[in-house]
């Protein structure tokens, strides 16, 4: 039997769909933010991981192409993978690419350095990506954050697609910076309520 | 013939939840976002959990009655 699909079983149509959105404006990529705050907004006035558990949609397209398409080995992910010192590591490395981001948006906005419409992958490659940016009424900066956000969300989406073919579906969960984060968060406000008590 | 139930490693678990998606029994949960929670009472020892398991840290035990 499988159990009733609730609407939240059905998120992967949007992550699908900012992922190709962002082929066509890089100006969606701001509503990528979402899959960010919401998990941590959840995290801290509830105290659980309910966004992983529920409503993750990333993790339904992996699940839906490596288990119902079958592009998966299913084998077991490396024993380092799972380990603390990688999910916090990874965690760590992926949040100083973010404030480098950050910092390139700022550049752009203070003016200091010229927009750049290019999609950087695995923090390395830089992807020509100038037809899906027309302008924008605000700074230019916002529109690099555009491009640098997505360039986040494009590198962890193809990550996760990698370990989702060489190991279980959502391998990605595993190492998830999201992921890791919110546990943190779950486990930090546990610990402080148990002081309470 | 020995029963066989889900046991989750708590230290290694992230709390991602695909093991709460696939169980046929609703015997799992996580309530604080920590590490899932196994029913015990409610597994049937269908081992569906410990195939999803992203992180591979679902055995199924065996007991004796």
């Amino acid at each position: 039997m499988t159990p009733k699909k609730k609407w939240y079983d059905y998120l992967w149509i949007v992550s699908l769909t900012y992922l190709i959105l962002g082929f066509f404006n890089i100006l969606f990529a701001w509503l990528g933010l979402l899959c960010f705050f919401i998990p941590l907004l959840i995290a801290i006035a509830k105290g659980n991981k309910a966004y992983c558990n529920k409503y993750c949609g990333r993790g339904q397209l992996f699940s839906l192409v490596g288990g119902r398409f079958r592009l998966s080995r299913k084998k077991d992910v490396p024993k380092w993978m799972k380990s603390k010192y990688f999910r916090y590591g990874f965690l760590v490395f992926f949040f100083a690419m973010f404030f480098l981001m950050l910092w390139n948006t700022w550049l752009v906005f203070s003016g200091a350095k010229n927009l750049r419409t290019a999609v950087t992958l695995l923090w390395t490659f830089k992807l020509p990506w100038h037809w899906a940016y027309h302008g924008t009424l605000f700074s230019a900066g916002v529109a690099q954050f555009a491009f640098g956000f997505y360039s986040v969300m494009l590198t962890s989406t193809i990550l996760g697609f990698l370990t989702m073919a060489l190991f279980k579906p959502r391998s990605w969960c595993v190492y998830c910076p999201m992921g890791t984060m919110t546990q943190l968060i779950c486990k930090a406000r546990n610990a402080a309520t148990q002081q309470k008590k | 013939m020995a029963k066989r139930k889900a046991a989750v490693s708590i230290q290694e678990c992230v709390a991602c939840g695909c093991c709460m998606k696939v169980c046929p029994k609703n015997a799992i949960s996580i309530p604080k976002g920590i590490h899932a929670n196994i029913h015990r009472e409610l597994c049937i020892g269908c081992g569906k959990c410990a195939k999803e398991c992203p992180a591979s840290i679902i055995s199924m035990e065996v007991i004796n009655e």
